[in-house]
């Protein structure tokens, strides 16, 4: 079992490294020239070469890489060139309100998803399955700020039970915070339950219809006791995977529902430095959201391979 | 394939696309008034005139909506095709060529894909400038990333039969391979992640312009018209929503059919379980 766990964790670091080299090389790249663009069309071209010396653009790109890569190791970002202040900093304050934002939909949302996956296989095929099925359906395909403003129209300025902009700050204790991050929390709930209802479905009733689950019922064995010791641990790899997977996703639903909210996270900072070609802070967040996809998805392989008997004891 | 065996769920979503694609396509026909011209009030109250109200400009919803139904399905159908046309090719190209090639190709996918669509749009749009080229350059990139791990695996399939080594023995060339034995065996399942990549694109393209990053004002999109109308659902105005609820209706009208599809086709394989 272990080699298979170092293996994976090797196989994050270097995934984690192609996608730092895929944010930065990548985009030197492309087509563009950060100071032409960010000067706009009537520069001259002295005014371009003094901001790319200024910038340090004038270094090559593979050293500027490495200068980049090592500061963000030991966690340092540089510097905005917008605001010129520091973006670890930045990052600092606002990464802990985007993970607590996460952190609050999804207590919600798992047992939530894990809960109706399970009544769905209880009643497959009848309505209780159907209506489950329908209302999924539905929420997938809602878009995240659709269901947003929906519910701040109706719970903030309808009803009046809810603020709006959901801010946070300073010297807030965890009731203050967590009543204002309700409705954003309620919004990523109705973005992810429904996807990881349909795959805890999905896995709960491929173990189910399983031949040695046939086998356990036609000898004898007590629904719940074959449940218990036949289904359960089978069903416990792909459902640690399904959550894994859409907390991953959950993080990246936060840039949407942030924007909305108004919510001062790691999303928001990321779309306000892209409209404003903020490249360091954009690479910054780009990497800080990769790394936590990267480990959210180690996380998902890991565990389906702690519990997964067949895998722990190999032969 | 008898139309009148469809269920109930496909025909309302074929009906739903019907409607949508004849707004998009008659858009200049149908659309009561021009979709840029000021026609009163910011926020003016649905009355007989203007069906849906006006915007935060004074512009007329209802065909801004009915202009909008033609900027985000055509561009999302665009890049949806070179979605298909890039990550086809390719992975068909890896699973019939094998070896070194398909080890390139798929772990460049890996990488890839190892990064969120969105937090990767982001990134990559904010160097390059933004217009409707780029916008579905992006958007293709993205959608090819995951038509390139459904078409290897479903090309490996293909890869291992019989017939196709007798192709291969025959000496007949990679790409004979690909067009006679992967393409036919293959169509039904491309068939529905084609319509499952187009609502994800349809999503996509609306939060790319809802942040601002998308089809640039004037032009009208369903997602930048939400942004524009924004700030009116602090007052009660819900023009913000009826942009937001037409993403809605249009993604679910193409999930019921895609959902349909999907049926069919596991029907057809014997029923791996209805996953």
């Amino acid at each position: 079992m272990y080699p298979l766990i170092l293996r994976r964790i090797l196989l994050s670091v270097a995934l984690l490294f192609a996608v730092s080299v895929l944010i930065f090389l990548g985009l030197n790249a492309l087509p563009g020239d950060f100071a032409a663009t960010y000067l706009g069309q009537s520069a001259t071209p002295q005014a371009i070469a003094n901001m790319r010396a200024e910038l340090g653009l004038d270094q090559p790109a593979t050293l500027r890489y490495a200068e980049w890569l090592w500061g963000a190791v030991r966690g340092d970002f540089g510097n905005s060139w917008a605001s010129g202040g520091s973006i670890t900093a930045q990052i600092g304050a606002r990464l802990g309100n985007t993970l607590f934002l996460a952190a609050v939909a999804a207590v919600v949302a798992v047992p939530l998803a894990i809960a109706l996956g399970m009544i769905s296989v209880l009643y497959r095929n009848r309505w209780p399955d159907r209506l489950i099925s329908v209302v999924s359906l539905t929420a997938i395909s809602l878009p995240e700020f659709f269901v947003g403003y929906l519910l701040v129209l109706v719970f903030s300025v309808r009803l009046g039970v809810s603020t709006f902009p959901s801010t946070v700050y300073e010297g807030m204790d965890f009731w203050q915070r967590l009543s204002a991050v309700l409705l954003p929390a309620a919004t990523l709930v109705f973005g992810i339950f429904a996807h990881m209802m349909r795959m805890t479905r999905a896995a709960i009733l491929q173990v189910m219809t399983s031949p040695y689950m046939e086998t356990a019922e036609l000898k004898g064995v007590p629904a719940l006791a074959a449940i218990w010791r036949h289904a359960a641990p089978n069903a416990l790899a792909p459902i640690i995977n399904v959550v894994a997977l859409n907390l991953a996703y959950l993080v990246v639903g936060v840039v949407v529902v942030e924007v909305v909210f108004v919510y001062p996270g790691m999303g928001q900072y990321m779309v306000d430095a892209v409209t404003l070609r903020d490249m360091p802070v954009v690479q910054a967040c780009g990497l800080v959201f990769s790394a936590i996809f990267i480990f959210l998805n180690m996380l998902a392989d890991i565990l389906s391979i702690m519990v997964n008997p067949k895998m722990r004891h190999p032969r | 394939m008898n139309a009148l065996r469809l269920p109930l769920s496909a025909w309302i979503g074929l009906c739903g696309i019907a409607v949508f694609a004849f707004c998009a396509l008659f858009a200049p026909l149908i659309s009561p008034h021009a979709p840029d011209a000021v026609m009163g009030g910011v926020w003016q109250a649905p009355d007989r005139t203007y069906l849906l109200g006006l915007d935060n400009l004074g512009r007329d919803l209802m065909s801004r909506m009915i202009y909008g139904a033609r900027t985000t399905l055509a561009v999302a159908l665009t890049a949806t095709v070179a979605a298909f046309v890039m990550g086809v090719v390719l992975s068909f190209l890896a699973a019939a060529c094998g070896g070194i090639v398909d080890m390139v190709l798929s772990r460049i996918n890996d990488v890839m894909m190892s990064l969120p669509t969105l937090i990767f749009a982001l990134v990559v749009l904010a160097i390059l400038p933004q217009n409707v080229f780029v916008l579905i350059s992006v958007m293709a990139v993205l959608g090819a990333t995951r038509v390139f791990r459904l078409g290897r695996a479903v090309a490996m399939d293909i890869a291992v039969m019989e017939y196709t080594e007798a192709a291969r023995l025959r000496g007949e060339g990679v790409w004979w391979i690909v067009r006679r034995e992967f393409l036919p065996n293959t169509l039904s399942p491309l068939l529905a992640e084609f319509g499952l990549r187009f609502s994800f694109a349809v999503l996509f393209l609306s939060t790319l312009s809802f942040l601002g990053l998308g089809i640039q004002p004037p032009a009208a999109d369903w997602g930048g018209m939400v942004k524009e109308n924004k700030d009116g659902i602090i007052f009660g105005v819900s023009a913000a929503l009826i942009p937001g609820g037409a993403i809605a209706v249009l993604t679910i009208c193409v999930n019921l059919v895609t959902d349909w599809i999907l049926r069919r086709t596991s029907s057809l394989k014997g029923g791996r379980g209805d996953a």
